[in-house]
């Protein structure tokens, strides 16, 4: 993909994956402050995903981010002080208090919609945002993501369907960070690859190292671009890893060590760093360029969060009905007469043109290609020594925690141990 | 001007509607080149087309959240739940997603999420439900469940130029069976207003939908005992009009209320509690309801009888009410 960016573009891409990481860094110590009201969740590793993704997106596209991109509202332009004001439960906040963390969205400046708490929702939700684009001829590209988690959900398969059958200009990400709070994928999707679930849906896809954020951008553009061309829906896997815990409550005991170490030494960032420097894309003014802008920025922006106030408690009352408070207006980019009779007018008729028989092999099969791996930048496609074969064997470390006991208890801990021993035994007895 | 039935009235809204304004589209199961299960929607997709009658697969959470994110660019969705029982399919969507858009993050969903609702009909314990409680409870959706043609029609129309989302109960029961004369032309009803559908002064008879026919039913069965009822039909659900509730007992002294819901929870509670907050002191006997039983809809013929109220069920709660 080098090459499709400008050098600015490609310092740009470094400024919001440091800004998204600095800014959750800053979030961390107010937590432990005492000053971020409910839950904070981290996307530490995962910040090459946000920034990628949302980077291929245009001010009239429209994303609907989950909890772990803060980057993607970042690039979009949505401010620090929303973040942190989001998070201490400010009346200055995007809610005005009535949710935290990025529960928010914007529908006339940035075109954001909100996350809810419940996963897959925003899939069906974004499918009618692309379609309505379409209807109004806006050329516009919707995109959301969704955790290996939260690709269980029924909304997430609905939703999936939906757009597929409607051709619907959707850019689905799945961000595969490896755990469903405390449950590793393979304990969820008895598949290698998420993105395969795209073949039973007719939907092109592919597969990217997330934590390259230069190949992440180049799926996502692409991806957009065919979306915007009317070649949708999309969508990408991009595997990456949680480096926190599900929220800050969670020490994630769960995950072995030796997950975490393989994944640390893929940190996006480091590796983002020495792909600027390799290519001499920077230089070491550029860098500390950028961390100034970020230090003033954030201190500017965490400053006016902390002076804000609480909502005042009767606006607890407001807003439940739109009384009047917001004009509601289609913008359109089409003459609106292509769809009103009698130009809309058609036959009320099926053109239906298999009768859907059984056919000898090799002549069915549906349309879509298997997902394919999206070569990571500046290097070749090798399936064997990318990261998503190379990991640690979930499957094998993940323990089994028998009812009542957990990890913290010592005993079961050395059992499980001793149990993983054992089994590596057997299987270096095997070769 | 011929008379026409409920189906048809909400038909007339429909296609009134989207002539009226590009922005309202209609999406659902079957809706198009079929006309939707019950006809509804016949004749839409030949005269607006496919980008505007949208068959979809049959995903009900994909339906609602599709609609709400069209209504988040300006457009007027129209859903329909071939069966209203399925929206059972998308109560997260609807409840989470669509109902507290508003109030937590100031997006305002005009959707309407309509279908046919009721029993009556021996369409058995998935064809016939009444659910509409558990959206009266829950803040950011409004409730419509109209009786008659006339209000069918003027309440579509508000619903589908209403900021807010809005579910559009429709009686199975009462498609074909009922028939109005309705004005020419553009005409509105507005959503949370109830209607006084018969005076009278010894007693207050509240329902809504098929159980305010029932009522009238049951009112002029009352009336040749000598006992004048006062029927009103709520026509909306949410928000409830506390006003012409408050002044209909004020003046009766007696309440009455009827609908074809379950008894627990159903609509009855919330409204005497209403009632005994505004109105106490003017109570001259105890709230009663007559209501569905507090089971799953059977199919039976002789079983579903016995689960809905009818009119002798009503004279019989309302003589005992009137003699307190």
């Amino acid at each position: 993909m080098t090459g499709t960016l400008r050098r600015e573009q490609y310092l740009d891409l470094y400024y919001y994956m440091r800004l998204n990481r600095e800014l959750e860094e800053r979030m961390v110590r107010l937590f432990r402050q005492n000053k971020i009201v409910g839950g904070l969740y981290s996307s530490l590793g995962q910040e090459g995903v946000s920034a990628g993704t949302a980077y291929a997106l245009e001010k009239r596209d429209w994303m609907a981010p989950m909890i772990r991109n803060i980057g993607a509202l970042l690039v979009k332009g949505v401010p620090p002080r929303d973040i942190f004001t989001q998070h201490m439960a400010k009346y200055t906040s995007p809610t005005c208090g009535k949710d935290g963390t990025s529960h928010f969205g914007d529908l006339k400046g940035n075109h954001i919609v909100s996350p809810i708490s419940m996963l897959g929702d925003l899939i069906p939700v974004m499918t009618g945002v692309g379609m309505a684009g379409r209807y109004l001829g806006q050329k516009i590209v919707a995109m959301t993501w969704i955790g290996d988690g939260g690709s269980s959900t029924g909304a997430f398969h609905e939703g999936l369907g939906l757009a597929a059958a409607q051709k619907a200009p959707l850019v689905l990400i799945v961000e595969n960070n490896q755990w469903a709070y405390s449950t590793p994928v393979s304990r969820q999707v008895p598949l290698k690859n998420l993105a395969d679930r795209a073949v039973a849906y007719g939907i092109q896809s592919s597969i990217v190292d997330g934590n390259d954020v230069v190949a992440v951008y180049g799926a996502a553009k692409e991806a957009v671009d065919a979306c915007r061309a009317g070649d949708g829906p999309r969508l990408i896997e991009v595997k990456t890893m949680r480096m926190r815990g599900h929220a800050q409550h969670d020490p994630a005991e769960y995950v072995p060590k030796e997950m975490f170490d393989f994944w640390k030494a893929r940190d996006p960032i480091a590796l983002y760093e020495k792909y600027l420097t390799e290519n001499k894309l920077w230089d070491a003014a550029a860098k500390a360029d950028v961390e100034a802008r970020i230090e003033k920025l954030l201190n500017d922006e965490q400053k006016f969060a902390e002076e804000s106030p609480l909502p005042p408690a009767e606006t607890a009352e407001e807003g439940v009905y739109c009384e009047g408070c917001h004009t509601i207006e289609a913008e359109w980019k089409r003459p609106k007469d292509e769809v009103m009779p009698p130009k809309s007018s058609v036959e009320a008729a099926w053109d239906v043109q298999s009768f859907g028989a059984f056919e000898t092999a090799g002549a069915g099969g549906n349309g879509a290609k298997r997902s394919q791996q999206v070569a990571p930048s500046g290097k070749q496609v090798d399936r064997k020594n990318s990261a998503a074969t190379d990991g640690p064997d979930v499957e094998t470390a993940a323990a089994r925690v028998p009812f009542g006991r957990g990890p913290k208890d010592k005993a079961f801990r050395q059992q499980q141990e001793q149990k993983q021993q054992e089994r590596q035994a057997r299987k270096r007895g095997r070769r | 001007m011929a008379a026409i039935t409920m189906l048809e009235a909400i038909r007339q809204a429909m296609f009134e509607e989207m002539e009226r304004d590009p922005a309202v589209v209609a999406i659902g199961e079957d809706i198009g080149v079929y006309g939707g299960a019950f006809k509804v929607t016949e004749g839409l997709l030949a005269k607006f087309g496919r980008e505007r009658v949208i068959d979809t697969p049959i995903a009900e959470t994909g339906i609602v959240g599709a609609a709400c994110g069209m209504s988040f660019l300006g457009l007027r969705p129209v859903a329909e739940m071939q069966f209203i029982d399925f929206i059972a399919c998308c109560f997260n969507q609807v409840t989470n997603f669509v109902a507290k858009s508003h109030y937590l993050w100031g997006a305002p969903v005009p959707m309407v999420l309509r279908g046919p609702s009721g029993g009556g009909v021996h369409g058995g314990p998935f064809h016939s439900a009444n659910p509409e409680m558990y959206f009266v409870h829950t803040p950011g959706l409004k409730v419509i469940y109209p009786s008659t043609p006339y209000d069918a029609k003027g309440l579509l129309k508000s619903a589908i130029r209403d900021n807010n989302p809005v579910l559009f109960f429709e009686h199975k029961f009462l498609y074909r069976r009922i028939k109005e004369e309705i004005p020419e032309g553009d005409y509105t009803v507005p959503i949370g207003k109830a209607i006084v559908r018969r005076e009278g002064k010894d007693l207050t008879i509240l329902s809504y939908a098929a159980m305010a026919h029932t009522s009238l039913e049951a009112a002029e069965m009352l009336a040749k005992e000598g006992i004048q009822a006062e029927v009103i039909d709520l026509r909306t659900l949410a928000p409830l009009d506390r006003e012409t509730i408050l002044g209909s007992v004020k003046k009766t002294n007696k309440l009455l209320i009827v609908h074809e819901d379950t008894k627990t929870g159903g609509i009855a509670g919330e409204i005497a509690a209403v009632v005994c907050e505004g109105a106490f002191e003017d109570l001259d006997g105890p709230i009663a309801r007559v209501t569905a039983l507090d089971t799953p809809v059977p199919y039976a013929p002789t079983l579903e009888e016995r689960f809905l109220p009818n009119a002798e069920k009503v004279v019989a709660a309302a003589r005992e009410l009137a003699e307190y």
